[in-house]
């Protein structure tokens, strides 16, 4: 046992060395990435949606990083500028639910009673459907479109949010300085933004950073089977679904936007990691295992 | 333990109405009026007398619930409707399609055991170790990697460069299931390997490996008589829970590779608007879930003694 402890708390304390250099790192990376998404349309060295049948299906060379599609557009401006519609989606998306279910937890933890019991049952039904497979079908009412994806989603999403925030808030609302700030006359709206907001804000934050990845990845599935952006609208999972039948003879026009998303949510799990990594106390040099 | 049985099937009654009146109501949502999608489909315009007629005869001109409760009602005779785009039987269509996704899970699950139970036990032993290091940085590559993904470079890699393996599945058969089997075993095996990894580590912080240790046990005496056997039903449990991401898994899967199960149907029925189809997808998948976290959750508790001989320790 001592070897696992010791090696946890040196790995512990490695750790906290390099997260701050961790966090810098793939900060930076992932500013990167957002500025490219911002900027896209200064970046991309060729129009995204201008034809050009004769250059059509060329292989990647120095003239076409990534090659070309079917209808002559350059791939390396079109994964460019797909960055943006996959990459706000998805942290729309992933603002929404944390904000929303946390509100939802808050409210349910903080106040309880009928509206607690319903919602939290609500939230049960919500989660006794596999998540994709709800995402999809209400994606499908909604008849496609990427706000429509980023709505299934959210719908499917929120529970998991509304659930931590519930259980955290009715853990510190049990103890003893909530019940002083009650009696010294804070009003429940007051308790919930000094007091409990600020102590459940980074358990959310950590929840809602290690989802991001998860997420863009859902927001591509879905637009990959038709449910989200719509042709032309250059989006990852689309680009990708519409070259599937050129996987054999025009591999690149799949495996470009393929790349960009697995970079996309690599770059955001890291950050995720990471800043789970500075923000959990059992990191601290305190904590001697 | 028998309370407990009672108080979860108690508890799953208002979770089955949600799941088919929201499976119910999000199709009604949809506007899929059956009349007008049924003539549709069959190029006739109706005068609105014979719409009229017809929506009667259907009982679309009953209350929301009243509709809802002859649906519930033909849900649970196994009468879902017809398909708008074929005309044939829903729920016979859908029974007729899912023995090939229980195969395909199936496999799935088998692979996935094979990959994540020895490495993630590896990777607890050594844990800080080269070994473990290299073994969690697949698994966060894995994590990082869209199903639809691996599925479009596995097929690229062993059906075009390779071809080791059909592109498209001829029918239901142990070559054609191998690529789509080992898409959703990498997806899988990458979360289920940090669950072990972590369930292993947990028993191996306790004190009686310590006091095993100091009294001369070997190692690994330890770990395959005692640590593993105590984990052994967590690990289990965590399988069964990690089935219910599988199911979403299938449809992309199933679909790029052709594989003729549930998953291609909902798919294929989602291209063409064929509501009763998607809904009873929905419908019967969640059931599926809800049935396994079920029997998941009472096996755990028969399987483990602390829980089965400490009465209800809820």
């Amino acid at each position: 046992m001592k070897r696992y402890q010791e090696a946890a708390a040196g790995r512990r304390k490695g750790k906290k060395n390099t997260a701050k250099l961790r966090l810098a790192v793939f900060g930076a990376l992932v500013l990167a990435l957002l500025s490219v998404s911002i900027f896209a349309e200064w970046i991309c060295p060729y129009d995204p949606n201008a034809q050009d049948l004769s250059n059509a299906l060329q292989a990647p060379s120095p003239a076409h990083l990534f090659g070309t599609d079917r209808y002559g557009r350059d791939m390396l401006s079109r994964v460019i500028i797909g960055s943006r519609t996959s990459i706000s989606s998805t942290l729309i998306l992933v603002a929404v639910i944390a904000v929303g279910g946390t509100v939802i937890g808050v409210v349910c933890g903080y106040f309880g009673g009928i509206l607690d019991t319903v919602i939290m049952r609500i939230s049960d039904i919500c989660l006794a459907f596999p998540g994709l497979v709800f995402a999809m079908a209400i994606a499908a009412v909604l008849n496609g479109g990427v706000r429509n994806a980023v709505i299934a989603l959210a719908v499917v999403s929120w529970p998991k949010y509304s659930r931590i925030a519930r259980s955290q808030t009715l853990a510190v609302k049990s103890t003893d300085y909530i019940s002083a700030a009650r009696l010294a006359g804070s009003s429940p709206a007051g308790v919930i933004l000094r007091h409990i907001l600020p102590n459940i804000g980074g358990q959310i934050f950590v929840t809602a950073m290690l989802d991001i990845g998860t997420m863009m990845m859902e927001i591509a599935a879905l637009s990959f089977l038709g449910l989200g952006a719509q042709p032309p609208t250059a989006e990852w999972g689309s680009m990708m679904s519409g070259g599937r039948s050129m996987l054999q003879t025009y591999p690149w026009v799949v495996l470009s936007p393929g790349i960009a998303i697995f970079i996309s949510v690599v770059l955001f799990n890291l950050l995720g990691d990471t800043i789970r990594d500075c923000l959990d106390p059992r990191n601290g040099n305190r904590s001697a295992g | 333990m028998k309370k407990y049985v009672v108080t979860r099937l108690l508890l799953l009654i208002p979770i089955l109405f949600g799941i088919t009146f929201l499976s119910f109501a999000m199709m009604r949502i949809a506007g899929s009026d059956v009349v007008l999608q049924r003539a549709e489909a069959s190029g006739v315009t109706l005068t609105p007398e014979v719409i009229a007629a017809q929506r009667t005869e259907l009982g679309l001109d009953q209350p929301f619930l009243v509709q809802y409760f002859r649906w519930l009602g033909g849900f649970l005779t196994g009468d879902l409707g017809t398909s708008y785009v074929s005309g044939n039987d829903v729920f016979e269509t859908f029974l007729s399609k899912l023995p090939a996704t229980l195969l395909l899970t199936g496999t799935s699950v088998l692979l996935t055991v094979v990959i994540s139970v020895p490495l993630g036990i590896l990777s607890a032993v050594k844990q800080n170790r080269l070994t473990d290091d290299l073994i969690r940085f697949c698994s966060f590559i894995g994590n990082s990697l869209p199903n639809f993904f691996v599925a479009l470079v596995l097929m690229y890699v062993f059906s075009i460069r390779f071809p080791v393996f059909p592109v498209i599945s001829s029918g239901v058969s142990l070559q054609s299931a191998a690529l789509p089997t080992l898409t959703l075993a990498i997806a899988m095996s990458a979360k289920y390997l940090r669950q072990v990894r972590a369930a292993v580590l947990d028993e191996l912080n306790k004190e009686y490996v310590t006091g095993a240790r100091a009294r001369g046990v070997r190692f690994s005496v330890t770990l395959w008589k005692s640590v593993l056997r105590a984990c052994l039903v967590t690990i289990l449990t965590l399988l069964a829970l990690s089935v219910g991401s599988l199911l979403g898994g299938t449809a992309i899967v199933e679909s790029i590779f052709m594989w003729d199960g549930v998953g291609k149907l909902a798919v294929d029925a989602i291209n063409m608007r064929d509501y009763p189809m998607i809904q009873a997808y929905v419908v019967w998948m969640a059931l599926i879930y809800v049935i396994v976290n079920l029997i998941t959750d009472l096996s755990y508790r028969m399987l483990d003694p602390r829980i089965r001989l400490g009465g209800d320790a809820r």
